[in-house]
């Protein structure tokens, strides 16, 4: 292959944070949380590394959509290994159709032979945005990896997909989508070195003016509620009184 | 209004995810068109299938060898294809692992920003659908014209029944099928490792036994967990930490980042009750947790709970069910 990697990032609320919706329905209440690179973003992060660490690209390029904080996300891109950033700094409310849109502007820039995102952001869970970029560039998908091998001279991707029932392999003309899923890799972490030099990495910043894109949603979120509160039961004594219980009592056996 | 569902099937068996489709489908009102797609040995019988279920008016049936495994590219641009020939104001699919990859890259061709996961609905423009793994529900409404594309939470609607229908089968046009033809090619379907199992789809089950890392090893969760399961005709899930000891395949994972089960009856074994996995359980009707410490966080969620030691209380339940004969 031996061009460019591009990966997506995206920022957002820490997996270990608590999420509290805000009283006016709004939406979810973001002040004092921990924010984070979505973990499945990082997997695809160490992913693009290891392509290029097996010497099958040159280069590992993320990209990032979002306000100006998308920056510090980009940064531990950087940290990780990343060679260089790019930013596409806008304070709409991306959604996956933009963010595809923004992304298939920058893949037409920077003409990577694979470009690397999570399967999913665990804040809208939306699940879209690799497939849809696919889509606008015309490039084959995988989704949901669980591994990936490249053959450079063939320029083609094998990828394992974790699907319903089990797992599915592709082979894929490349340039090509891969989206991460849980089992893909364990991701490193940034050593503080790497974090000192990563403040000296490219990082440019673009507009979605300037790549010619309407990144405005198509959706408006009305509300945000919290889901209906389970209560903590009763805890049993005997086997014996569950099942009584889930027979006679809950009427599920 | 009228609504495209895309059908799914294995072999030409229609999956039960379509059912639950079709039922989230048939809440927007208007005539409900199936969609199935295939090569010669399969799409004749998911399309005869198709046609049995009740609420269908329509089947339409794609078939070409480029459509045998479920590609998303020519899967995706025959949806697409399809939805521009006949202009349906509604395209739904399952959150399944085949609707998800399809259906968006179907969307971005229709520039269509749609709408995941959707557990409700509200109108036609509008849905409920859960962010956050499931800790917070956002009520969206789709801006503008035109046609509305939907991934459907199965778990969240009641199936449509597999018969008592007899819709119309109609080939889709050339025109239709050269746009999946086209768009094939760049990626081919290498081969499948899936498991084989009488029990049911984890995603489906009415019953699911779920276990942690406390099973302490795969042959306690294929002989423990595998027997409580038979016993209730349940499926087994697990915990993501039971996965990554390698105690479980990656499919049964339930959580977050994994599957989402709404059962009649959940019983978590040696689950602590990780965030995670919680928001890929808490709408089950009845949840019971057997755990050694009395304290775990999913005791907050539990039903009726049981505190000891799993390898002693398993055997008991087990002898206990027992007593009540068959239970399938």
């Amino acid at each position: 292959m031996a061009g460019r990697v591009l990966v997506a990032v995206k920022r957002a609320a820490d997996y270990n944070a608590r999420i509290r919706v805000k009283p006016d329905k709004t939406g979810v209440d973001l002040s004092n949380v921990k924010m984070s690179m979505n973990p499945f973003c990082e997997i695809a992060v160490e992913e693009a590394l290891r392509v290029k660490e097996a010497k099958l690209a040159e280069e590992v390029v993320a990209v990032s959509i979002g306000p100006k904080g998308a920056a510090d996300t980009l940064r531990t891109a950087l940290a990780m290994g990343a060679d260089r950033a790019v930013h596409v700094q806008t304070d709409l409310e991306v959604q996956p159709l933009a963010v595809a849109k923004l992304l298939a502007a920058v893949a037409r820039r920077e003409q990577p032979g694979l470009f690397l995102l999570g399967k999913q952001a665990i804040d809208d869970d939306s699940n879209q945005t690799g497939q849809m970029l696919a889509a606008l560039m015309g490039w084959p998908q995988a989704t949901f990896a669980s591994k990936l091998e490249l053959d450079a001279a063939a320029k083609k991707a094998t990828v394992t997909r974790e699907v319903d029932g089990g797992l599915e392999t592709v082979r894929l003309a490349l340039p090509a989508v891969v989206t991460a899923d849980l089992r893909l890799n364990e991701p490193r972490y940034a050593t503080l070195p790497n974090i000192m030099k990563a403040k000296k990495k490219p990082l440019a910043v673009l507009t979605p003016e300037e790549l010619g894109v309407d990144a405005s949603p198509r959706l408006e979120t009305l509300s945000v509620e919290e889901p209906a509160k389970r209560k903590g039961g009763v805890i049993l004594s005997s086997a014996a009184e569950l099942v009584d219980r889930l027979r006679n009592e809950a009427k599920v056996i | 209004l009228s609504t495209l569902v895309l059908a799914e099937h294995k072999g030409g068996a229609l999956q039960p995810s379509t059912l639950h489709t079709v039922a989230a489908a048939a809440q927007l009102g208007g005539p409900l068109t199936l969609l199935v797609a295939g090569d010669a040995s399969s799409a004749g019988a998911a399309a005869q299938a198709a046609s049995r279920v009740a609420g269908v008016a329509a089947v339409l049936a794609a078939e070409d060898p480029c459509l045998a495994h479920g590609l998303a590219e020519p899967a995706a641009a025959l949806l697409a294809a399809v939805e521009r020939k006949r202009d349906f104001s509604h395209v739904l699919a399952a959150s399944s692992s085949y609707g998800r990859n399809v259906l968006p890259r179907a969307a971005a061709l229709l520039d269509v920003q749609a709408v995941a996961d959707v557990s409700q609905v509200l109108d036609p423009s509008t849905f409920l659908r859960p962010i956050y793994a499931g800790n917070a529900l956002a009520t969206v409404r789709a801006l503008g014209q035109g046609p509305r594309l939907l991934t459907v939470r199965t778990t969240a609607f009641a199936p449509a029944p597999a018969s008592g229908g007899s819709a119309p089968v109609e080939a889709v046009a050339g025109e239709e099928l050269a746009a999946a033809q086209q768009a094939a090619g760049g990626s081919e379907w290498v081969g499948e490792d899936v498991r084989k199992s009488d029990r049911p789809e984890l995603a489906q089950a009415r019953v699911v036994v779920a276990g942690g890392r406390a099973l302490k090893s795969a042959d306690n969760f294929r002989t423990l967990l595998g027997a409580l399961a038979d016993r209730l005709g349940g499926a087994v899930g697990a915990s993501r930490a039971a996965v990554d000891a390698g105690y479980a395949p990656n499919d049964l994972q339930v959580g977050q980042t994994g599957k989402v089960v709404a059962p009649d009856l959940y019983i978590a074994v040696g689950i602590s009750g990780a965030i995670q996995h919680v928001a890929g359980m808490s709408s089950s009707k009845v949840i019971v947790a057997i755990n050694s410490d009395g304290e775990a966080p999913i005791y907050q969620v539990a039903d009726y709970g049981l505190v000891g030691d799993l390898f002693k209380i398993l055997p008991e339940l087990e002898a206990e069910l027992a007593k009540l004969g068959d239970l399938q």
